[in-house]
């Protein structure tokens, strides 16, 4: 995990974005001074809503759009002019995108075939291919009889078959249903670790990203708004935004009444004080969005630690391993909280919320859209 | 299945006098188209009802005479040249016409389909015109181009009801596997809309086959065409060679359309 950081900020990036702008419509952009490198034999995935610039990125990268503005550089080359037939890329599509007039084994052989790979040679790289994705015995089918996980590796196959100095996934697995995803999940990620693959990997599932990737760069709006490790982007957040799409938050706004001793005091409204840890650079009397995630709050037996308040349990969710409370804190707002399943919490009853300074961020609160804050609690 | 379990009596005449006028109308659609058919095997050479007798013998010198052979070899010669010619143009211009980013595709597109709404008279004057400057008056050249023009809008019809369903993922997919743009129209963009080619081709070649006025204009009789051979016929001497003819050229379009048909619904 820690090389992965080293390759990121490496010189021996694959794949290189300087400064690159896209605007379709040549009034908005959508994607914005984007500098991102894609070092060698790492799992980078682009994380973020829908139309955040994710796929606009990828089909810059595959030669499909051209940047607006700045450069692209594959193995340190600028490929601006490069068409995508000459770019050895792989691509694994969303819907497949599987020849529907060619057999499976047709479909892993067109890469190689149009390379004008000799005959011989193309039979056995589509066997080994296949072979790879566990789908042998289907070579002679059409892509319209086989399931959609089964199509999913077929594509991945082709994408795979002539050795691509880079991979791109845009959404690969967006059609698939939960389990079968998870199952996809783990074969992409084995075979980029088999095949030491250079994947670029495009999905708006969280989860996912976390799991699969060495590093994932967080989309917001046509920028990169943090680009770092899992666990980087699940600790330290820099923004709201990415505090609140990345797991799950508390995420309420305050006012810096304080700074001292490298934490800030924060007065949330209905006079709350709260001490939080600052993620940016903070001014007394400045609007701030301070994060607490469920899992870092606990139920205190007694008043008077470090951010503990009064609240009032509104609802209950039992899951199994655990159980998550809404609770209504005394400004109204719902705070949300993960604790034990043995915790014993009743409907309605007063107990006491606490959570260290440690694990609360103060972010300066430049910018608040798509950031779903916590809201008062009405009772219904 | 037009009438309700609970029709009234005035429901029953409306429906009745719907299917009436449907049947009337169909009758003077499709009933001239067939009157030739018995004509053309009556023994006699008279155009009226009742036929005389069963014979061949109209097919005989339709099929054996040089002038009759000469014209029909002609519109074949023209009908595949032309339909070669349009069938490759109009498929390019569907393609074309197909991406986002052509600029004022609707303005194309109109000029494209012009000569189904300008008058064949106009466009047969007008190719003279332009033709008999150019040399190629009363050349088969000029009569397959000025063919070819009518033809090209069915096949940019046909071709691009079929690319509405043609997956632009699928053409990206073949550029990134490294096909050429050349190569990835013809291993997959061509062959999945090969109905809407075919059926394109299909209409320009009936098309040409059928057609008069332009030919009249642009042929001399060293290009005489089997429309034009029907049409002096029948102003020169009443012969039921024509319906004979006639019979042929209308099996042969049937048979055309129906395949063309065929294809579009099989996509
Ligand atoms: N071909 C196009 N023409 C014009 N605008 C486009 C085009 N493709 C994308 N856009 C716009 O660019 C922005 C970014 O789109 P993009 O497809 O890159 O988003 P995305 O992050 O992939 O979203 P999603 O998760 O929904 O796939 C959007 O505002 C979108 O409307
Ligand atoms: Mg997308």
């Amino acid at each position: 995990m820690n090389d992965a950081q080293g390759k990121g900020a490496g010189g021996d990036a694959l794949a290189r974005f300087v400064g690159v702008d896209k605007s379709y419509d040549g009034q908005t952009l959508a994607v914005r001074g984007l500098t991102l490198d894609v070092a060698k034999g790492e799992f980078l995935t682009l994380l973020g809503p829908s139309g955040s610039g994710k796929t606009t990125t990828l089909n810059m990268l595959a030669g499909f759009e051209r940047p607006t503005r700045g450069t692209i550089l594959l193995a340190g080359r600028p490929v601006d002019r490069l068409p995508p037939y000459q770019r050895n890329i792989g691509m694994v599509f969303q819907n497949y995108a599987l020849f529907p007039h060619m057999t499976v084994a047709d479909n892993v052989a067109f890469p190689l075939s149009v390379r004008g790979v000799a005959k011989g040679e193309i039979a056995q790289r589509v066997k080994r291919a296949l072979a790879t994705v566990q789908l042998e015995a289907f070579a002679g089918r059409r892509p319209t009889q086989l399931s959609g996980g089964q199509q999913q590796r077929i594509a991945l196959a082709r994408a795979l078959v002539f050795e691509p100095s880079l991979v791109l996934m845009d959404e690969p697995l967006g059609a698939l249903d939960k389990k079968l995803r998870e199952q996809m999940q783990i074969e992409i990620k084995l075979l980029h670790e088999r095949l030491g693959l250079t994947v670029v990997y495009v999905t708006h599932d969280q989860s996912e990203a976390l799991t699969m990737s060495d590093r994932v760069a967080i989309f917001h709006d046509g920028e990169v708004e943090q680009l770092g490790q899992p666990d980087e982007l699940y600790d330290r957040p820099r923004t709201p935004f990415v505090a609140g799409f990345i797991g799950e938050n508390n995420l309420m706004v305050g006012t810096v009444a304080s700074l001292a001793g490298g934490l800030a005091r924060v007065m949330l409204a209905g006079g709350i004080e709260v001490m939080a840890t600052p993620a940016g650079a903070l001014a007394p009397g400045a609007q701030t969005v301070i994060a607490v995630r469920p899992e870092a709050i606990h139920i205190a037996a007694s008043a008077g630690g470090e951010n503990t308040m009064p609240a009032i349990v509104r609802s209950r969710i039992y899951l199994g391993d655990h159980q998550r409370l809404l609770t209504e804190i005394s400004n109204r707002l719902v705070i949300r909280v993960k604790v034990p399943a043995a915790t014993h919490a009743a409907q309605d009853a007063p107990i006491l919320l606490s959570w260290p300074a440690a694990d609360c961020l103060a972010f300066p609160s430049a910018g608040l859209a798509d950031v779903t804050l916590n809201e008062e609690w009405t009772r219904s | 299945m037009l009438l309700s379990p609970y029709a009234t009596l005035l429901d029953r005449v409306r429906v009745f006098a719907l299917l009436a006028f449907c049947g009337v109308v169909l009758a003077f659609l499709v009933l001239p188209i067939f009157v030739p058919v018995p004509l053309s095997v009556n023994a006699e050479a008279f155009f009226t009802f009742p036929l005389a007798g069963f014979s061949w013998r109209w097919y005989d010198e339709v099929l054996n005479s040089t002038q009759w052979r000469e014209a029909i070899w002609h519109s074949l010669v023209i009908a595949i040249g032309a339909t070669l010619l349009s069938t490759t143009l109009g498929t390019l211009a569907a393609v074309g016409l197909n991406s986002p980013r052509l600029p004022a595709r609707r303005a194309i597109l109109a000029i494209l389909m012009a000569p189904l709404v300008v008058p064949v008279v106009i466009t047969a004057v007008g190719a003279y015109l332009f033709y008999a400057r150019l040399g190629l008056a009363s050349t088969f050249t000029g009569i397959i181009l000025a063919h070819a023009g009518v033809g090209s809008p069915f096949v940019v019809v046909t071709v691009s009801a079929s690319l509405t369903h043609f997956d632009d993922a699928l053409f990206r997919a073949a550029l990134i596997c490294g096909a050429r743009p050349l190569t990835a129209f013809r291993r997959v963009m061509l062959p999945l809309i090969l109905p809407g080619v075919l059926s394109g081709a299909a209409f320009a070649f009936v098309g040409s086959f059928d057609e008069l006025v332009i030919s009249m204009f642009l042929a001399s009789a060293q290009q005489r065409t089997l429309p034009m051979q029907m049409y002096v016929g029948l102003r020169e001497h009443l012969s039921p060679a024509i319906t004979a003819a006639a019979t042929l050229m209308m099996s042969l379009s049937i048979v055309l359309l129906i395949v063309a048909d065929r294809l579009r619904s099989r996509r």
